[in-house]
């Protein structure tokens, strides 16, 4: 039964470096221009399919496959930013929701449109699909590499925030736009680079989700964009390691009610995921990390 | 010829007319106090020259130096303003909570290059406000607002500004506290910082100034020398408190 508990718990590591790492790219947009941005999850369909087109299409090892999906995810985020966001700019908070749903099925459809519905297969490298045993718990390569990779790329995106002249001006921008211009600080560029950065890290999230789950579809990104707002609400959303957290409490949550109770409940997950979050913001309305200050008019 | 200089300046914020033909000059080396009543439109006035506003009629020039030439930024983007020298320290202090007392000096200094150039003006700024040394690793979000104000002139000034615009920096703070603000003023202008002082508390404002221009809803009223203005029946009955 320890064995069992101990592979759940694996298992919560797994999907929580996920879900942290579409939370991130969340909580940093919402930080800095308060966009509640729905077309978040479709970035991590789009790291997915763009994983597998770099997989079919050559011998590319997988570390660079996932700089090269990092990029592919950063560049939609900067292309979404500039085209559909920045015109609405200073708009109420709701014309900004409203507009990244839009986005979110014009990907979905998209994606349709050019890949049809139908999942298809995620292909792994055979050594990603090696199987470890320790004791009475077992792993596949390619899990340790999800959570080896999240936290690598986490430690990065803390380090950049904090101890960088650009982290300055992220964190900077995000308390108050206004002063931050001027400090001389081009918010333009800090907007577009929260969303390379927090797009590029759902991009490698998708590649993830395939490698995970082995099918992927052009649908596949509201799951994770659900839950990785929720993650971001539950940990305070604007704060980064709130969104982090958040992301690893909700996988290791997730994993711990399905594993636990009897098959039964399981297809209750979502209503669990959901339950947690009405609970936590009833006793925290800024979740868990997140500043106590009052939403900025 | 004038450091700064605004001609006829109209300001709308959203659909209410702010600045009504704002004209007003700032001469190089001066301090020039910009008085008025709450909402007569002193802020606007600042954010309109840091760029922050933008007018929908007039011109705003400015000439860093007396020897260079002259510069239209009426149009010019906020940060390209700081880097022509300008540097707006804005009203109710808006230090930056989520960064340190080092890093909102930094951040100051964000379009700089010179390193060293930089650490000898944060050893500046440390030396007119000491308590912003013993305080650095702090939050800025935990000091006292007079702390705050200190942080908010020493970012300000990180910028190496020619003009310094200051939007109120007597507000909410003790009398005592006010005179030592007023007093670094004094001393950062006569290190060669030109300043456009924006004042509840006229009475100090207008003897600090050389120059002074009275303000009311979205109009220039009354200028002159300071002393000129402190004698003034008018300003003296409505900001002087006098009867
Ligand atoms: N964001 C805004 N939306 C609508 N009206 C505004 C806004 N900002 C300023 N105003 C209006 O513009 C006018 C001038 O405001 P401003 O802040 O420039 O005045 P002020 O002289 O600085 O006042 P105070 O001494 O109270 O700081 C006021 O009538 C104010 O109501
Ligand atoms: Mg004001």
């Amino acid at each position: 039964m320890d064995g069992y508990i101990a592979q759940q718990l694996l298992n919560g590591l797994i999907l929580g470096s996920m879900y942290a790492l579409v939370a991130i790219g969340f909580t940093m947009i919402y930080g800095i221009i308060r966009l509640i941005n729905f077309a978040h999850g479709d970035i991590v369909m789009i790291g997915a399919f763009l994983t597998l087109g770099l997989v079919i299409s050559g011998k590319i090892s997988f570390p660079v496959i996932i700089i090269l999906v990092f990029i592919g995810g950063a560049l939609m985020g900067i292309l979404i930013e500039r085209v559909a966001f920045r015109p609405m700019r200073g708009a109420p908070q709701v014309t900004g929701f409203i507009t990244s749903l839009a986005i979110s099925i014009l990907l979905q459809n998209l994606g349709i449109l050019l890949l049809t519905a139908q999942p298809r297969n995620f292909f792994c490298p055979d050594y990603l699909q090696t199987i470890y045993h320790f004791g009475p718990v077992s792993l596949r390569a390619i899990d340790l590499g999800i959570v080896v990779t999240a936290v690598v790329l986490m430690i990065f995106l803390v380090l950049l925030v904090r101890f960088t002249r650009l982290g300055m001006a992220m964190r900077a921008t995000a308390e108050n736009l206004n002063v931050a211009r001027l400090m001389g600080i081009n918010i333009n560029h800090t907007i577009m680079l929260a969303f390379a950065i927090g797009s590029g890290l759902a991009g490698v999230a998708g590649m993830m989700w395939g490698g995970k789950y082995g099918q992927i579809d052009p649908l596949l990104g509201f799951v994770p964009g659900l839950k990785a707002f929720v993650a971001a609400v539950i940990g305070g959303v604007g704060s980064i390691p709130g969104a982090m957290l958040g992301g690893y409490l909700l996988g290791f949550g997730e994993v711990l009610f399905v594993g636990l109770l009897p098959p039964i409940y399981s297809s209750y997950r979502d209503a669990f995921v959901f339950t947690t979050l009405i609970m936590i913001l009833l006793v925290l309305p800024n979740g868990l990390l997140g500043r106590k200050t009052e939403e900025k008019a | 010829m004038d450091m700064l200089e605004i001609r006829d300046s109209h300001v709308y914020i959203g659909q209410t007319y702010v600045l009504k033909g704002v004209s007003l000059e700032v001469r190089h080396g001066e301090i020039v106090a910009l008085i008025g009543a709450n909402g007569a439109g002193k802020t606007t006035t600042l954010s309109t020259i840091s760029g922050l506003t933008r007018s929908r009629r007039g011109k705003i020039l400015f000439r860093p130096d007396p020897d260079t030439t002259q510069r239209d930024i009426t149009k010019a983007p906020a940060e390209g303003i700081v880097k022509m020298g300008i540097s707006h320290c804005p009203e109710g202090r808006q230090v930056f909570s989520d960064l340190n007392v080092w890093e909102n000096l930094l951040i100051g200094a964000y379009l700089r290059k010179d390193k060293q150039a930089i650490q000898s003006d944060l050893q500046w700024v440390c030396e007119l406000f000491p308590i912003l040394r013993d305080r650095r690793r702090q939050s800025a979000g935990n000091l006292s607002g007079g702390e705050q104000m200190m942080l908010a002139i020493g970012r300000a000034l990180m910028s190496r500004p020619r003009l310094l615009l200051l939007d109120e920096p007597s507000l909410g703070l003790a009398p005592l506290l006010v005179e030592t603000i007023f007093e670094m003023l004094e001393q950062i202008n006569a290190q060669g910082t030109t300043i456009l002082l924006v004042e509840q508390n006229a009475l100090m404002a207008l003897e600090l100034a050389q120059r002074a221009y009275v303000m009311e809803t979205g109009q220039i009223t009354l200028s002159g020398t300071g002393m000129e203005l402190a004698e003034n029946e008018a300003v003296r009955k409505a900001y002087l408190g006098a009867t």
